[in-house]
Order: structure tokens, then C-alpha cells, then sequence
């Protein structure tokens, strides 16, 4: 019987895979990298690749809501991206470790300016029309306020549904608010606030855990 | 003209079935070799009788036969094999060894690239408490990633009820635990600090609840843990460090990777539990532990313990460590 087992061979080596996120996130994601000592000049150069070897790290640079994708599979080690992708994508399995701190925004719902009237909707019309990116927040959002709503998913500008009448509201991402004025709305209700996490794929998280403990380590006193 | 077939499912042809049946061939061995006996059950059963096992995954297929019962598609073997060991050896001495080589069931999200229909290997142990039993599956599990040719695969071990039992210790209330325990087993350990940090305990305290959730690897990590925690840490662990020491007396200590953090489905496990890496794949390959109260609800009251495999990450796992081994120029 042959019962007794070792590993022959050494656990994953090479530089970890970090997902870093495109977009508003990217810039603060690259300084506090900077921080820790890697080495993000060829992220912040002109180039057209999405993949850089960066020493220590090989960082693969996604839209935002791809991180926790590429982390789950393991296509990524860890990944840095807003709470609000992670809420959205909540049946995803993956480690989440770190909060960074940056990337402060809150989701919220936000009605058309003046008298608020979605209370006086809704009891009248039995559900609220609300547009959204994030279906799944404003639907548990809905659901944990006891509220009836009708969430209308949407890919582009949120805010054009109340003015245009597709919706009576929206359930957003606001950093500063200024869109949201622009165009006639105000907040309604806070649902959540958001910022920047790190997030490991599970296998990664206890086969490569010395480094990313090290990691962790090293972005928790960068963040300081 | 093509006809479609339902998400999450697939057909498989000759090269690969070839190669998971061969698969399947050196588990069963390894299997039979330390004395479990192969059973099959039926695809469906009837609901009721599964949801006994109040456990796992929920079927993810229910229909009514002709008689208008409701019918279940089997998510995992633990609970059709658990009515197999109360209804077939409601007097047999224990302990019973089985093992299967079969399908299983689950709901999948479309666009996911979740398989709805998968194969899994692997055995239950009924009537063999810990830590013997846990030992004894730890060490078939070992030979069986052996057998599959996953020399670097790691066998995660926890315990269900340590983090509980730290918290008790530390008198965290009722309502407080819930929602901790609920954090960890969602792996959101952001969620499970900010939680901490407003409870009411010394500041050491608090450290501790935040530190030993994310203690894995070697033998080190009980050290820590204890020096961390003191009597109450010494106490939740007892049982996590003598399972390690038993199976280290096995010979298995160096593919153990010990993880204080480690909890999976709530109210599942009892005991020990079990994850299955390999480097070569980002997915779990395997998993398991302890479930001393499920033969109760089937009417035959005994510990049990059991994993299992995906035979076809296992699969997955495998042709990529050949490929590894090929570039590295060492024969597979």
C-alpha cells in the first residue's frame, strides 16, 4: 500500500499575479504599489499592454469588475478593486484581506430634485422603477428595506433613466456628487460606502501564503 | 441544425473519458486497497429523505414522479450514502467503509463556466471518530492524490468549531458569534476586523480574533496560535493539534497544510475539516472533514468522516502538471 505521500516538487514559485483595475482606481492603486517598492513605470507608460512583468510582480490590468473573475479562477493571485464590485459579485468565492482605504465612494439611491415622491410612488404604483448598474446591490438593498421595487439593469449613464422616464430612481456610485447634480438628482438614501480591497484566489491564498501575508504587511503600513 | 443541451452540462468523448476512467481506475484502487468497498446509489431520490442530511448543497433539480411525489437530483453522495448506511446496515458493526466513483448535481449561474453535472470520487468513513477516523481519511486521501499523479497537491486541514470555541472562550455573545462565524465562512475577512474592532474586549483580544483567522502553514502556526492566545487559544485547539499529531506520526505531517481560518459551510461540519489544492489550478480540487452529526438524522446515531474529489478538476490539475513536468524535462 503505498499511503505515504511528500511533495516532490516545490509549491507555485515566479512573481505573484496582482489584478490591478483600470480606470479611477488605477492611479492611487499604482502610487500605493509604489510605496511598497514594485515597480509600476511600465503600468504608467504608454503602452498598449495589459500584462507587465514588474520584478516581483507580473500585474494584469482589467476593467474593475473583471477582478474578482480572474482572482476566482486563479488567472490572478490577488487582486485590488472597489467593494462595490465585490458586493455586486458576492456569490464569487474569493479571500477578501485588505482594506486599502482609497477609492472612497458611496452607493446610493438618488431620485429627481425637489419633493421626494418615491414613497408616494411606490404606495401608489406598488413598485418603484429603479435604474441601476448593480442589480444584485439594489435588489438586496430592496429587499432588506422591505421595499417593492423593479430593478432595470443599465451599462451606460444611470442618471439619463429618471430624466428620460425609464425609472422613478437610481441606485448609483457617487464619489463627489457632481453628475448626480448636473443632472437634476439628489440622493435619496445612502446604501453602502465602498473602497479600494485586496482579494486572493483561495487556492493562492494558502499555497502562496507567506507572500501575500508579506504583501498585506507591507500595503497595511503603506496605507497607514 | 444543432440541438442544444442544458447549461452547465456537457458531453465527453472518447479521449477524455478514456483518461477519467483510467482516473477513476487508481482512485478505486487506492480506495479498495485501504478496505472501502465501492457503492452506487440512485441519481434521484426522493426530497424529503435528502433534505434530511440538512446539509451541503441544495438539490439543484427537483420534479414530481408519477405518483406526484417530489424527487431530488443528488448534489454530493455524503446524504444518499448516509441513508444507505441507516437503511441497509442498521445493525453492521461499525466501523463501515464506502467509496463511489459517480455523478453529482448542482445549480449554475450561466456564463460562469460552472459544470452542473460533475463526477466525484470519494469515500465516507461511518463509525470511526476522530481523531482516528479523521487520520485514517486524511491518509487515503493522500494516496489517492498520489495515485492521480498530484505529488504537489496540499491537503488543508481546520477545524469547524475552532473559531467558535475561541470565541466562547473570550465570552463573545450569542449574536456577536453569528456574525462573525458568518464573515469567516465567507472568507471576508475586512468584514470579520471591523467586526472585531467593536466588540467589547482588551485590545489584545481583539488581536487575537483577527490574527488567528489568517494563521495556515506548517506546524508553526499552532506555536503562534498559542502564543497568541494563551489558555483560550490552547483550548479551542486541542483537538485541530491532535489530529496533526496523529498524522504526522502517519507520515502525512509535510503535505498538511494546517489553517486555523478554515470553515466552509456553516453547520455542516462538526469537526475537522478538509480542502484540496493543487498549484497547477485556481479551484479547489477536493474537499471534506467531519460530520459526526449527520447519521443521527438518518436514524444511525455514529461520527462519520469522508471527502471527496472532482474528478474532473482532478483531470484539469493533472494534464497541467504533466505539461509542467514536460517543459521542466523530467518524464511524468
Amino acid at each position: 500500500m503505498s499511503g505515504v505521500a511528500r511533495p516532490t516538487a516545490p509549491l507555485p514559485s515566479g512573481p505573484l499575479r496582482v489584478a490591478l483595475p483600470r480606470g479611477a482606481l488605477l492611479e492611487e492603486t499604482l502610487d500605493i504599489l509604489d510605496r511598497v517598492g514594485a515597480d509600476t513605470s511600465a503600468v504608467r507608460g504608454e503602452s498598449r499592454s495589459l500584462i507587465f512583468d514588474a520584478g516581483d510582480f507580473v500585474f494584469v490590468t482589467m476593467r474593475p469588475s473583471d477582478v474578482p473573475t480572474y482572482v476566482e479562477a486563479g488567472a490572478a493571485d490577488v487582486g485590488i478593486t472597489g467593494k462595490d464590485v465585490l458586493l455586486e459579485q458576492s456569490d464569487r468565492v474569493f479571500y477578501e484581506i485588505l482594506d486599502l482605504g482609497y477609492g472612497e465612494c458611496r452607493m446610493v439611491l438618488a431620485g429627481p430634485d425637489g419633493e421626494d415622491r418615491l414613497a408616494e410612488q411606490e404606495r401608489r404604483l406598488g413598485a418603484l422603477r429603479i435604474a441601476t448598474k448593480y442589480p444584485r446591490i439594489a435588489e438586496r438593498y430592496f429587499e432588506e428595506t422591505g421595499r417593492a421595487a423593479e430593478v432595470i439593469e443599465v451599462k451606460g449613464s444611470v442618471e439619463l433613466a429618471p430624466i428620460s422616464g425609464l425609472a422613478d430612481a437610481i441606485v448609483d456610485l457617487v464619489a463627489t456628487g457632481r453628475t448626480l447634480r448636473d443632472n437634476g438628482l439628489v440622493i435619496r438614501q445612502e446604501i453602502v460606502s465602498s473602497t479600494a480591497r485586496l482579494i486572493a484566489n483561495r487556492v493562492a491564498h494558502k499555497l502562496r501564503a507567506r507572500e501575500i501575508d508579506d504583501l498585506v504587511k507591507r500595503l497595511r503600513e503603506a496605507t497607514a | 441544425m444543432t440541438h442544444p443541451i442544458p447549461p452547465g452540462t456537457r458531453d465527453i468523448l472518447p479521449d477524455e473519458m478514456r483518461e477519467l476512467r483510467m482516473l477513476q481506475a487508481r482512485l478505486a484502487e487506492v480506495f479498495e486497497g485501504f478496505g472501502y468497498g465501492e457503492v452506487a446509489t440512485p441519481t434521484v431520490e426522493y426530497d424529503d429523505v435528502l433534505a434530511r442530511a440538512a446539509a451541503g448543497t441544495a438539490a439543484a433539480y427537483r420534479f414530481f414522479d408519477e405518483r406526484g411525489q417530489l424527487l431530488a437530483v443528488r448534489s454530493d453522495l455524503t446524504a444518499p450514502i448516509a441513508r444507505l448506511v441507516a437503511n441497509r446496515f442498521a445493525s453492521a458493526e461499525p466501523p463501515i467503509r464506502f467509496f463511489y466513483n459517480a455523478r453529482a448535481y448542482r445549480a449554475v449561474r450561466p456564463q460562469r463556466g460552472q459544470a452542473g453535472e460533475f463526477f466525484q470520487a470519494g469515500i465516507e468513513l461511518v463509525g470511526s471518530p476522530a481523531p482516528e477516523g479523521t487520520v485514517e481519511i486524511l491518509e487515503v486521501l493522500s494516496a489517492a492524490l498520489d495515485a492521480a499523479g498530484l505529488n504537489r497537491a496540499v491537503i488543508g486541514l481546520g477545524d469547524a468549531a475552532l473559531y467558535r470555541q475561541l470565541l466562547e472562550e473570550l465570552g463573545v455573545g450569542d449574536d456577536d458569534r453569528a456574525r462573525l462565524l458568518t464573515l469567516l465562512a465567507a472568507h471576508d475577512h475586512v468584514g470579520l476586523d471591523m467586526q472585531v474592532a467593536g466588540l467589547d474586549l482588551s485590545s489584545d483580544q481583539k488581536e487575537l480574533l483577527t490574527r488567528v483567522p489568517m494563521l495556515r502553514g506548517g506546524p508553526e502556526v499552532l506555536d503562534e496560535a498559542r502564543e497568541l492566545g494563551g489558555e483560550a487559544m490552547t483550548t479551542a485547539l486541542e483537538r485541530l493539534a491532535g489530529t496533526y499529531d496523529a498524522a504526522v506520526e502517519r507520515g502525512i505531517g509535510d503535505r498538511l497544510n494546517l489553517d486555523l481560518g478554515l470553515l466552509r459551510d456553516l453547520g455542516y461540519y462538526t469537526g475537522a475539516i478538509v480542502e484540496v489544492y493543487d498549484p497547477a489550478l485556481g479551484h479547489i480540487i477536493g474537499g471534506g472533514g467531519r460530520y459526526d452529526d449527520l447519521m443521527g438524522r438518518f436514524g444511525r446515531p455514529l461520527p462519520a468522516v469522508g471527502f471527496a474529489l472532482f474528478l474532473e478538476r482532478l483531470h484539469i490539475a493533472q494534464a497541467e502538471e504533466d505539461r509542467i513536468a514536460e517543459e521542466e524535462g523530467i518524464s511524468p
